[in-house]
C-alpha cells in the first residue's frame, strides 16, 4: 500500500525521458527477437546453400547471404541470442560477485576492507582485455553445459564475470561506506537490529538505484568485449553467431559490405539503446549524478 | 615560475617532437635523450614542489607489486592453458619434444621455472620466443612497440583535441540545436566499436563503396607515412574522443553554475574569457579522471585496429602468441602493457595535483 516514492518519482521521470523510453522499447524488442529466434528467423543459424553464396540483399534473403550461403538476417537474429545472453548473464554474475564482494569489504571496513581494496587495485591494474584473453583461453576448455550452445559460451561466461566484477564491487563498497554511515543506519544499529538486516532491510534499497544503473551500463560494455573477443577469434566460434563472429565474417569477406553493415547496425542500435537507458536510469533514480549526461 | 618553464617546455618538445615524426624526419637520438632527461626533472621538480615524494615513492613500490602480481598469475594461466607451445597437429616424436622443452626448461618442476623466469625479468632478459625461433622476445617488442606507440598516441591526442573543444562548444550552447546534434554524434560514437567502424573505413576507402571517389583517396592498410596513420587513428580515437566531449560538457555545465562564474560574469569577464579561462579549467578534472581507463582502452582497441589495418604494432602479436602459447612473448606483452597501464594511472593521478592544487596526494 505505501508505495516508495523514489521509485515512483524516478519512473515518471524516466517516462519523460524519450530517448530512454524508446531505447527501453528497443531492449525489450530484441530481448524478445533473441528469446524467439528459432520462430522469428527465416533460416537456421547453420544451413549452408552453395547455391546462393555472398548474395546482396534481396527477396529472399532480406540481408544477403554469407559465404557459406547462410542468411545473414538469420545470423543476426541468432547472434542477438548470443550477444544478449552473454551480456545480462554476465552482467547479473559480476554483481552477485562484485555486490557481495563490496558489501562485506564496506561494510567491515577496518583492514579487512583495506585488504580487499588492494585485491581490488590489483585486478584494475591488469589490462582487461588482456585479462579477458588469457581467462578466456583458459576457460575455454571448461565444460558446464549439455546444450551446444551454452558448451559455446562457457568460457566467454567465466571470462566476462571473472573481469567484470571488479568495477561493480568498487561501486557497492563505495555506496555502502557512504550509506552506512547515515542516520538511518545508526537507528537501525541503535534498536539492535542483525548486520545482515541491516544490510538487507536498509543498506540494499538504498544503493540499488546506482547499481541498476552501473548494470545497464555493464550489460553493454560485456557485449562489446564478447564481441571482440569472437572478432580476434578467440571468442565464440562459427558456425555459432554472436554479433562479433559476424562482425568478423564480415571483415574477412572484405569487397562484400553487407556482411559488415548489417550486423554492425544491429550492434551499433543496441549498443546506443542501452546507453541511452543508462543515461536516463541515472537521471532517474541516481539523485547525485543528475546532469552528467 | 619554474613549474610554468617546465610545462611550457614539455610542449615545445612534444610538438617538436610531432612535428618531427609527422614530417618523417629522423628525430636524433640527443632529443630524445634530452626530453626525457626534461620530462623526468619536471616531474621530480612537481613531486618535490607539491611535497609528494613519500607518496609517489609509494606508488612506485606499489606498482612494482603490482606487476609481479600480474607476472605471477599470467606465468600461473598458462600453465593451466591446455595445450602446450610444441604441441602441433604434426606430432613431434617424444624424444624430440623432450629435448625441445629441456632446452626451454620446461621439463623442470613448476617452482623451478616460475623462479627462474622471474629472476631473468628481474634483470630485463625476457627469454626468446618459441616460435620465432632465436629471436629475444625484447627485441620483437622493441620493433614493434614504437609502431603501436604512435597508434595509441595519435588516437588519444585526436581524442582529446576534438573532444574537449566539442564539449565545451555544446555546454556553451546548452539546449540548443547545436548541443543536441553534437550530443547525439557523441552518444552514437560511444556506441560505436572500432571492429566495426575499421572493417566499415576499410571497405569506403578499398573499394569506393558507396563513394566511389572514396576509393584510394586514404590508404586502407599498412602503416609507412602518417597519410596511412589517418584512417586507423580515427578509428581507435573516435569512441574516446565521444566519452571526453560527453565528459567534457557534462562537467561544464556543473562548473558554470558555480558562484565565482557569476561574480566573473557580473564583473564583466568577457564570455569567453570565463568559459576557458574559469569553467574549462575547473572542468577538466571529471575528463581526467576518466583518462586512466581510455588509456586503457585505447590499449585494447588497438588490438583490433592494428588487425583490422594489418599495422605491424604489439597488437597482432599477443593474439598469435596466446594461440601459438608462445609463453615468452606472451608473459612480455602482458608485462608492457600492465606497465603502460599503471604508468598511465600514476601520470593521471599526479596531473590532478597540477590541474587543481587543492587536491593533496597522500
Amino acid at each position: 500500500m505505501k508505495q516508495n516514492s523514489f521509485w515512483n518519482e524516478g519512473w515518471r521521470q524516466l517516462r519523460r525521458n524519450r530517448g530512454a523510453l524508446w531505447s527501453l522499447y528497443f531492449i525489450i524488442f530484441i530481448c524478445l527477437v533473441a528469446t524467439f529466434a528459432s520462430w522469428i528467423a527465416p533460416y537456421s543459424f547453420e544451413t549452408q546453400n552453395v547455391d546462393r553464396t555472398l548474395l546482396s540483399p534481396n527477396s529472399i534473403n532480406w540481408l544477403g547471404t554469407d559465404e557459406l550461403g547462410r542468411d545473414v538476417l538469420s545470423r543476426i537474429i541468432y547472434g542477438a541470442r548470443m550477444s544478449m545472453s552473454v551480456g545480462i548473464v554476465t552482467a547479473i554474475v559480476s554483481l552477485l560477485i562484485g555486490g557481495l564482494y563490496g558489501a562485506v569489504s564496506g561494510w567491515m571496513g577496518g583492514w579487512v576492507d583495506a585488504v580487499m581494496m588492494r585485491v581490488i587495485d590489483i585486478l584494475y591494474a591488469i589490462p582487461s582485455v588482456v585479462l579477458l584473453i588469457l581467462v578466456g583461453v583458459v576457460f575455454s576448455s571448461v565444460q558446464i553445459f549439455e546444450s551446444p550452445e551454452l558448451k559455446a559460451l562457457t568460457g566467454i561466461f567465466l571470462a566476462l564475470s571473472v573481469v567484470g566484477w571488479v568495477s561493480l564491487a568498487r561501486l557497492v563498497r563505495g555506496q555502502v561506506l557512504h550509506v552506512r554511515e547515515l542516520l538511518y543506519v545508526e537507528g537501525a544499529r541503535a534498536i539492535g537490529s542483525s548486520s545482515w538486516r541491516i544490510v538487507g532491510r536498509h543498506i540494499f534499497p538504498n544503493i540499488l538505484g546506482p547499481i541498476i544503473v552501473m548494470l545497464t551500463f555493464q550489460i553493454p560494455s560485456n557485449i562489446l568485449f564478447e564481441s571482440f573477443l569472437s572478432f580476434i577469434g578467440l571468442g565464440l566460434q562459427p558456425p555459432f553467431s554472436s554479433w562479433g563472429v559476424l562482425a568478423n565474417d564480415g571483415w574477412r569477406a572484405k569487397s562484400y559490405p553487407h556482411l559488415i553493415l548489417y550486423p554492425g547496425l544491429a550492434l551499433f542500435f543496441t549498443m546506443l539503446a542501452f546507453n541511452l537507458l543508462g543515461d536516463g536510469l541515472r537521471d532517474a533514480f541516481d539523485p547525485k549524478m543528475k546532469n552528467r549526461s | 615560475m619554474m613549474g610554468r618553464i617546465f610545462g611550457a617546455g614539455i610542449l615545445l618538445l612534444a610538438l617538436l617532437l610531432i612535428f618531427l615524426d609527422l614530417g618523417q624526419f629522423d628525430t636524433p637520438r640527443a632529443l630524445w635523450i634530452f626530453t626525457g632527461f626534461w620530462v623526468l626533472t619536471a616531474f621530480v621538480y612537481a613531486v618535490v614542489r607539491g611535497e609528494m615524494v613519500v607518496y609517489v615513492f609509494k606508488r612506485i613500490l606499489e606498482a612494482v607489486f603490482v606487476i609481479w602480481v600480474i607476472a605471477s598469475l599470467t606465468f600461473l594461466a598458462l600453465r593451466f592453458l591446455p595445450g602446450g607451445p610444441f604441441d602441433q597437429e604434426k606430432q613431434l616424436p617424444p624424444e624430440i619434444k623432450a629435448n625441445i622443452e629441456a632446452k626451454y626448461g620446461l621439463d623442470k618442476p613448476l617452482l623451478t621455472q616460475y623462479l627462474t623466469y622471474i629472476q631473468h625479468a628481474a634483470t630485463g632478459d625476457l627469454g626468446e620466443s618459441y616460435k620465432y625461433l632465436g629471436r629475444p622476445v625484447s627485441t620483437m617488442i622493441a620493433e614493434t612497440a614504437p609502431v603501436s606507440f604512435q597508434l595509441g598516441f595519435y588516437s588519444l591526442l585526436l581524442a582529446f583535441a576534438l573532444g574537449i573543444p566539442i564539449g565545451v562548444f555544446a555546454a556553451s550552447r546548452h539546449n540548443t540545436l547545436v548541443d543536441n546534434g553534437l550530443m547525439i554524434f557523441a552518444i552514437s560514437g560511444v556506441a560505436l566499436p572500432s571492429f566495426i567502424v575499421g572493417p566499415l573505413l576499410v571497405v569506403v576507402f578499398s573499394f569506393g563503396v558507396p563513394f566511389a571517389s572514396l576509393k584510394g583517396f586514404l590508404p586502407p592498410a599498412l602503416w609507412e607515412s602518417p597519410i596511412y596513420y589517418l584512417l586507423p587513428v580515427i578509428t581507435l580515437g573516435l569512441r574516446p574522443a565521444a566519452i571526453i566531449a560527453r565528459m567534457t560538457r557534462s562537467s561544464m555545465l556543473d562548473v558554470i553554475q558555480a558562484d565565482f562564474v557569476r561574480t566573473a560574469r557580473a564583473k564583466g569577464v568577457a564570455r569567453h574569457v570565463v568559459l576557458y579561462k574559469h569553467v574549462l579549467k575547473n572542468s577538466l578534472i571529471p575528463v581526467l579522471t576518466i583518462s586512466g581507463p581510455l588509456v586503457a582502452g585505447v590499449l585494447s582497441g588497438s588490438f583490433v585496429v592494428e588487425i583490422v589495418f594489418g599495422i605491424p604494432g604489439m597488437g597482432k602479436h599477443l593474439v598469435q602468441s596466446v594461440t601459438n602459447r608462445d609463453y615468452p612473448l606472451i608473459l612480455a606483452l602482458t608485462l608492457v602493457f600492465s606497465a603502460m597501464l599503471v604508468l598511465a594511472n600514476l601520470i593521471v593521478d599526479l596531473l590532478y595535483t597540477v590541474v587543481d592544487p587543492r587536491i593533496k596526494l597522500s
